[in-house]
């Protein structure tokens, strides 16, 4: 169970893929357990395919484990994540829970700043407020205001990861799970990335990340585990490696 | 390759954190058309402002299913329920044929593949629409002009050709037409059967807004039949995946695209282009 204090706590979390058309088994990682407290921003180390974006989705519940518990510590309760009905998982996506990939899922023929502000409406925002607070985060992402109105579909890849982040970062969660968000940024939209994520950091949000150029994130970052050795590294306290 | 297609890969089970209650419960759900098991003990769940989206090849089963939620065709067995206020709860497939016409004309919208089965092809687009009022007892002339218009302006029709005969406007219009219909009382539940099915796709695309414009601000419960696989990955926020007859998976949209279960998914999704 959770403790006191711990937003979240990964016990012994196992993912397999079965490949039906191959007939066999991809084993993603076993046994993984780790504690999240609220403000803590953990990163997740490792090389190619040691299960880090994995690890992300699993916890997201894109991906089902075949093993371990995620307990949440969510506002109406704690959840096991892993084992949670589909209506709550969505839920708590909606209120809870972010997750920002380095892609943005558009709907063809929706403007950018629709696409940023939904997440507001969803919530049960004006349309109004809704949409100022769109163009806000898209200027403050480095959006062009000429941009605002048309289809991200057209844009270049830096463009839309622009969007993507205005939109997944807009609402504070309790928890952020990023996979990889500074992929394809330029130095402005990634200083601003930062900034947010650290005024959310300030606000209390936990948030577990795999980036590929990690000193991005350096001053924010709490702890790191690293997925094909198991160790976990405190980056506050001491150097002292514990292993997992 | 021999792959074991008997086991389905369901929703879980565990027990519920939040309080939601859902808007639609199917449980046991069974129909045969002489010797073709057309529903074998079908259990659907949806919950209210969610759209779910069932897919599955030609004669899964998942249009027999939408016209059971229509209460157009009963089952030789199972229990349906609305969660709908002001009214008892029930299996709704007891109800007398007038009763279910009554309560389908007042909570539940549907929109067809083919118009035709959904207009009066010779009617006015805004008569159409307004049928659907009159069948739930409104009367007056103007209240009616003036619902059918808020209508059809929420499903991005031209007004201007509001007087227009479904026969005289192309297939997405006819599409748009249908929608009006479907929610000018606010039904609870939206069904569509195949709404983008041969529309071109810039008109696909306009008509999969207007849905995802009216399920955001309306909060309006949808249940979206299409064997595109794109189009239910674009729309849902749970599916189902029907073969034979049967549910063989179901879960969060990008759980079952990303992470199928079922052999049936997997082969589903990997055939997509």
């Amino acid at each position: 169970m959770t403790s006191s204090t711990s937003l979240l706590r990964v016990e012994g979390l196992t993912k397999t893929f079965r490949m039906y058309h191959l007939d066999s088994m991809l084993h993603a990682f076993e046994g993984v357990s780790f504690d999240l407290h609220r403000g803590e921003f953990l990163l997740l180390r490792g090389h190619n395919g040691a299960g880090k974006s994995t690890l992300l989705r699993t916890i997201w519940r894109s991906y089902l484990p075949v093993g371990g518990h995620v307990w949440y510590q969510s506002e109406e309760g704690e959840i096991d994540l892993a084992n949670a009905a589909d209506v709550d998982i969505a839920l708590l996506r909606r209120h809870e829970i972010g997750f920002v990939t380095q892609f943005l899922n558009a709907r063809p023929r929706v403007a950018a700043q629709d696409i940023v502000a939904e997440p507001l409406r969803l919530a049960g925002y004006s349309a109004a407020e809704a949409l100022e607070q769109a163009r806000h985060w898209l200027d403050q992402f480095g959006v062009r205001p000429e941009l605002w109105r048309a289809y991200p579909s057209t844009f270049s890849g830096g463009e839309q990861q622009k969007v993507n982040l205005a939109r997944a970062l807009i609402l504070p969660q309790r928890l952020l799970l990023l996979d990889e968000p500074t992929a394809s940024l330029d130095v402005g939209a990634r200083a601003a990335l930062v900034r947010r994520l650290s005024d959310l950091k300030s606000q209390g949000v936990a948030i577990i990340g795999v980036f590929h150029h990690p000193g991005d994130v350096a001053e924010l970052i709490d702890r790191e585990i690293n997925l094909a050795t198991r160790v976990v590294a405190d980056q506050t306290e001491s150097d002292e490696d514990v292993a997992v | 390759m021999n792959l074991d297609m008997s086991q389905p890969a369901l929703e879980r089970t565990a027990p519920r954190l939040m309080r939601t209650e859902p808007l639609l419960t199917m449980r046991d759900v069974s129909r045969r058309f002489g010797e073709v098991e057309a529903l074998r003990n079908v259990d659907v769940t949806v919950y209210p402002g969610e759209v779910m989206g069932i897919v599955g090849e030609s004669g899964s089963g998942k249009s027999t299913l939408l016209r059971m939620m229509n209460l157009e065709d009963t089952p030789d067995s199972g229990d349906y329920r609305l969660q709908l206020p002001n009214r008892e709860d029930g299996n709704l497939f007891d109800l007398a044929r007038y009763d279910r016409r009554m309560l389908c004309a007042r909570h539940i919208g549907i929109v067809y593949q083919n118009p035709h089965l959904g207009l009066l092809m010779r009617h006015s687009s805004s008569g159409n629409v307004a049928e659907r009022l009159l069948v739930a007892g409104e009367r007056s002339f103007d209240v009616l002009r003036g619902k059918a218009r808020e209508a059809l302006d929420a499903s991005e029709f031209p007004l201007a050709r509001m007087d227009a005969r479904p026969i005289e406007l192309s297939g997405g219009m006819q599409q748009r037409v249908q929608l009006a219909k479907a929610i000018a009382l606010e039904p609870a539940l939206l069904l569509l059967d195949e709404p983008t099915t041969g529309l071109d796709v810039s008109v696909q695309a306009l008509v999969l807004d207007t849905l995802k414009r009216l399920q955001r601000d309306r909060r309006i419960t949808m249940v979206l039949v299409s064997h595109d696989l794109g189009v239910i990955r674009t729309m849902a926020d749970r599916v189902m995946v029907m073969r034979h007859g049967e549910v063989v998976e179901q879960g969060l949209a990008d759980q079952v695209f990303q992470d199928p279960q079922h052999p049936y998914t997997q082969q589903l999704v990997h055939a997509k282009l």
